[in-house]
């Protein structure tokens, strides 16, 4: 897969859904006409209400490859639109239409010759396209080294959470901001620039980073990265809110 | 043919017609940007037109006050679905900028502080339909909004109008930009919901 993917409009069944945490759910569709997508690509997904209405909204998609099962990991905003529906109303058996592969910015593409370490850094729900791009390492046996800095609210609060501590070659490291497990040896608390500066690769390594959350973390961290010492042409990010 | 999503009512807001296909309307402005954050003073911020010639047209921060801000209303359409509805914005109108400028090329380059580019053709920027924009809502530009100054084109999606603009550069045939190398369209009119390629 490295050629661009077109995107076009597909429609899709749900095949599964389970929740994921207290917020969101995981869709498993099944899309027979989906080209595969690169790992942290996203998707549209439209809605059409009884009388035409459409409401459209962007989001990540957690699996990659060629495959036509695609999965998605919604995360709930109380106030949106969209997302309500996907968590709370939509059932296996649905129809659903969805437009993509979109993005070829925010992608980790194997096959390309780059092999500097790959730094993911998530806020929350970012984490979506993240562990996309450390599902499909896993496949790759000989690559680049992967490190994740997860930070999430509360154990409750984490996506993926029996798929990332089964990762086998990217090391995880979670940091919780609101409570932390029982046995944990850090207290919560929010990242600072020294505790990122103790998790990511140094500068000296030169990894490709790719940071994904709320406009604010993104904004944030990605500032902590350059004082560090990172390249900002090696920092890659793609920022969420506002209209779910 | 639609998939009829039963039991999804929607939020509908009452100025639908103003909305083009596929967008929502937000209160809010989210930001979309996608690298860092480049920080830039006005003192040392300048704004180019280089033509087929090598000439440039350039102006400072003061310079372009000089040539006069205007007042602007306008919608704006982020690809990423959601619109903006009567945002209020001070700016330099590129009518202005371009009264020198001498050109036989139809398509431009927008570079930006950061490294984005973005490509229009000439006709987009004209007639005014386009500003080098410094105040929104009756403050100055934010650095993650674009500040001090970046390009305002509201008729075509958001990603068109470049944050910290720099410099405009003649082409002579329409090349893609950052998103539109990306896969996002060449033109990109939210009328015509000309989001992707």
């Amino acid at each position: 897969m490295t050629s661009p993917l077109r995107a076009s409009w597909h429609v899709g069944r749900v095949a599964r859904r389970r929740r994921e945490t207290a917020s969101a759910v995981r869709l498993e569709l099944d899309v027979p006409t989906w080209p595969g997508n690169h790992a942290g690509s996203h998707l549209d997904v439209r809605l059409t209400a009884s009388d035409g209405y459409q409401a459209t909204r962007s989001y990540s998609v957690a699996s990659s490859g060629e495959t036509t099962r695609v999965i998605l990991a919604v995360d709930e905003l109380p106030t949106g639109e969209v997302s309500p529906y996907l968590v709370h109303q939509l059932a296996e058996g649905d129809e659903l239409e969805v437009h993509g592969p979109l993005g070829r910015y925010f992608v980790w593409i194997p096959s390309e010759s780059e092999r500097s370490p790959v730094q993911l850094i998530a806020g929350g729900s970012g984490v979506v396209p993240l562990f996309a791009m450390a599902a499909a390492r896993e496949h790759e046996a000989d690559h680049a080294e992967f490190r994740l800095l997860y930070s999430v609210r509360t154990p409750q609060d984490v996506f993926f959470a029996k798929e990332l501590s089964a990762l086998s070659k990217t090391t995880v490291d979670i940091v919780y901001t609101r409570r932390s497990p029982p046995q944990s040896p850090r207290p919560p608390g929010r990242l600072t620039r020294e505790s990122v500066a103790g998790f990511v690769f140094p500068s000296s390594v030169a990894p490709r980073i790719f940071v994904c959350g709320p406009t604010p973390f993104v904004e944030t961290v990605a500032g902590w990265l350059v004082q560090l010492g990172h390249d900002p042409a090696q920092i890659r990010t793609e920022r969420f809110g506002g209209s779910g | 043919m639609a998939v009829i999503s039963s039991g999804f009512g929607g939020r509908r807001g009452a100025s639908d017609t103003r909305l083009p296909p596929g967008q929502t309307l937000v209160d809010d402005w989210p930001v979309l940007t996608a690298g860092l954050t480049p920080d830039i003073g006005a003192h040392e911020w300048t704004f180019t037109i280089t033509t087929e010639t090598g000439a440039q047209h350039r102006w400072d921060w003061n310079a372009l006050q000089d040539v006069g801000v205007e007042d602007i209303v306008t919608d704006i359409h982020c690809v990423t679905h959601w619109s903006k509805l009567d945002m209020a914005w001070r700016g330099v109108s590129l009518d202005r900028l371009f009264e020198n400028v001498e050109t036989s090329y139809d398509y431009v380059m927008v570079r930006s502080h950061g490294g984005y580019t973005t490509n229009l053709p000439l006709e987009d920027l004209l007639e005014g339909q386009a500003w080098i924009a410094t105040e929104a809502e009756g403050e100055p530009l934010t650095d993650e909004h674009g500040g001090p100054a970046r390009l305002l084109v509201p008729h075509l999606y958001f990603w068109k109008s470049a944050k910290w603009v720099r410099e405009i550069r003649m082409m002579p045939s329409d090349e893609p930009g950052f998103w539109e190398q990306n896969g996002y369209h060449l033109r990109g009119d939210p009328w015509r919901e000309e989001r992707y390629w």
